[in-house]
């Protein structure tokens, strides 16, 4: 009895060892042949290497080339600091004003519907699928001396273009899809019922927003302001027209890295380059891990 | 709390989703608001929560205009087709959430409401999940939670959308049970929507069934069975037996063979008539309006289930109890004990 059971077990478990070969012939023969699949890996890689990794390690290289101090020297000049100050600062005003355009927006498209929607989902894609000098020339026709609103913001004294308001502007509307494009699929996924929900629990409006609506996108959220960030901080094409590019007054930090560039000092170029790829890694980091939160939401999402 | 709705009508664009309802519930009732998809039952249920507005119409909550109130005001427990509880919340917040939002003056402290949830996840019984997020619970789970949800403020009315839609058939049946019984311990006026005429013929004291917007019968569950008010009535609940007959001077007939069924009241034309498989008496050949022979027989427990083809031209399948044993080519006798024809 005892030897058969023995038998029976070794059978199964030899026979179990000839299902797995099959198994993994069987998913050999849907792969292609190992020299093609190196050589396909290979190509990604180097291409990676040479287009993406490279130039990031130059930049790094150049900057620290004569060393930490001279480094830190570049970064502590007073028109870096502006600068740094500056992008900062347009980060923010861009930031925080998509940030309410975007969710209102998003709002509005997710759970309302009314007559023009899809002209209004169209147009917050424009400034995407429009070049950058065309958005800042935008504001120039507006607010320059010759524009629109020229002779009425000159009688008043108001200074939009190269200015701070003209810098924030421009880059608030380069950057005006991010949030609301991380928005709308998640809103209209997640429908009206959890908000008809809490009003028909007692909830007032803004009870629902801040209790049921916010918490369920706030993933969502943090995403689009996280490239709306990137974006605003690195952004050139647009700010470089409305600038006006006053050293240590409206120079943002792309702008200051291609005028020190210009001037063949490639270490504060490089310095400042430095910081705008660090800011890129770290955007990076935070969108795969941001990304993770939104597939949970995925998988709990209930219906 | 008595709920009346009076010539309600919704359209959306050319669609009449409502198009002139008239309702009235009475305290402590458990109304079946059942019909095909489309046929309005869902917008009726939300335009009483105050999720909806209608057209024009009036609804009215003990005689007091319930349209002025937002859905806010109105205290009325939702229960939503596939739940919408609060995905972020446990499920303990989610059954507090109607006792947090409560304004400061009114609002209970927090003992208190942790009691009160404790209460009502008792009620339903499932205070060993009160920890959980609703992505844990299972269909069933989900539904008692959100019934306990909307039982937490207290409602004045209880309206639940489909509550048993999207759950197996098992889950189905006790979920019935048990709301039966806890609407008899709450006794709470309350309404739910359904496509399945078992389930509002077996939870409802009263059923209204529901085609396109109009309501076509309002009545206890064994009178719309028993009596099918209108041809889509006896259609849409049991299964029954359609014939195409003609009725012409004062006379019906099938086919070319007139029938001995009273014409009273019925408006000459082609029409059809209506009746229950198991309405339809077997007797020897020569009695009865119908005459047929069977084509063959299967049997179903306690009934068979006989094909018969009727003199006239029509091939009909009746049940039959079995204390006298049908064959095929039996010649029978076929005499309807309750039936309708309608016009059309």
């Amino acid at each position: 009895m005892t030897m058969q059971l023995t038998e029976t077990v070794r059978l199964s478990s030899s026979e179990a060892k000839a299902r797995a070969h099959a198994e993994t012939a069987r998913r050999n023969l849907r792969t292609e042949p190992r020299a093609v699949r190196i050589a396909i890996i290979s190509v990604a890689i180097l291409f990676l290497s040479v287009f993406v990794v490279l130039p990031l390690v130059v930049v790094f290289a150049q900057a620290f080339s004569k060393g930490v101090l001279a480094y830190l020297a570049a970064l502590s000049e007073p028109e870096a600091l502006s600068a740094i100050r500056l992008t900062l600062l347009v980060a923010v005003i861009s930031v925080g004003l998509n940030l309410i355009f975007g969710l209102v927006a998003a709002w509005a498209i997710a759970k309302f519907e009314f007559p023009g929607k899809t002209f209004l989902i169209t147009l917050i894609d424009l400034p995407f699928s429009v070049s950058p000098v065309i958005s800042g020339l935008v504001f120039v026709l507006l607010f320059g001396a010759q524009g629109y609103f020229g002779s009425w913001l000159r009688e008043h004294d108001i200074q939009i273009l190269f200015a701070v308001p003209g810098i924030a502007l421009a880059t608030t509307f380069v950057t005006f899809p991010f949030v609301a494009r991380a928005l709308i699929p998640l809103m209209q996924e997640q429908g009206t019922q959890e908000e008809e929900a809490a009003i028909s629990l007692g909830a007032s409006g803004l009870q629902t927003f801040f209790r049921v609506t916010l918490p369920n996108i706030k993933w969502g959220v943090l995403y689009g302001v996280l490239l709306c960030n990137a974006r605003a901080m690195g952004e050139f094409g647009a700010v470089s027209v409305v600038s006006g590019h006053i050293r240590g007054e409206t120079n943002t930090m792309p702008l200051l890295v291609e005028i020190l560039y210009n001037e063949y000092q490639f270490v504060a170029a490089f310095a400042i380059a430095s910081l705008l790829a660090m800011l890129a890694l770290i955007t990076l980091i935070a969108k795969t891990v941001l990304e993770r939160h939104l597939d949970e939401g995925h998988d709990i999402r209930d219906h | 709390m008595t709920i009346e709705v009076k010539n309600l009508v919704k359209k959306f664009g050319s669609f009449a989703a409502l198009d002139g309802v008239d309702l009235k519930v009475d305290n402590g009732e458990l109304v079946a608001l059942l019909g095909p998809s489309g046929s309005g039952k869902t917008t009726l249920l939300r335009i009483i929560a105050g999720l909806d507005w209608p057209d024009s119409g009036e609804v009215t909550f003990n005689g007091a205009d319930a349209l002025a109130q937002g859905a806010r005001e109105r205290h009325v427990g939702f229960v939503f087709q596939h739940y919408a509880l609060f995905r972020h919340m446990t499920v303990f917040e989610n059954v507090a959430f109607g006792l947090r939002v409560q304004p400061r003056a009114v609002r209970k402290d927090e003992v208190a409401i942790r009691a009160r949830v404790k209460e009502l996840l008792d009620l339903v019984q499932l205070d060993w999940l009160a920890d959980r997020y609703p992505s844990q619970l299972s269909g069933g789970q989900r539904q008692r939670i959100a019934l306990a949800r909307a039982l937490a403020i207290e409602p004045r009315i209880l309206l639940l959308d489909e509550p048993f839609g999207a759950l197996d058939a098992k889950v189905r049946k006790e979920l019935r049970k048990w709301l039966r019984s806890l609407h008899h311990e709450i006794n709470v006026t309350s309404i739910f929507v359904t496509h399945d005429q078992e389930e509002a013929l077996e939870v409802a004291n009263r059923v209204v069934v529901m085609d396109k917007g109009k309501i076509e019968q309002i009545g206890s569950p064994d009178d719309v069975y028993d009596n099918p008010a209108t041809a889509f009535v006896y259609g849409f609940i049991g299964e029954s037996i359609v014939l195409p007959v003609e009725v012409a001077n004062g006379a019906v007939s099938l086919g070319d063979r007139p029938l001995a069924l009273a014409a009273d009241g019925l408006s000459p034309g082609a029409s059809k008539l209506f009746v229950r498989r198991h309405d339809m008496l077997v007797g020897p050949p020569g009695t009865g309006a119908f005459e047929g022979a069977v084509q063959h027989v299967r049997t179903f427990g306690p009934v068979q289930r006989a094909e018969v083809a009727l003199f006239g031209g029509e091939t009909i399948e009746i049940d039959a109890p079995r204390d006298r044993e049908l064959r095929a080519g039996d010649r029978v006798g076929l005499e309807p004990r309750r039936y309708r024809i309608f016009a059309g």
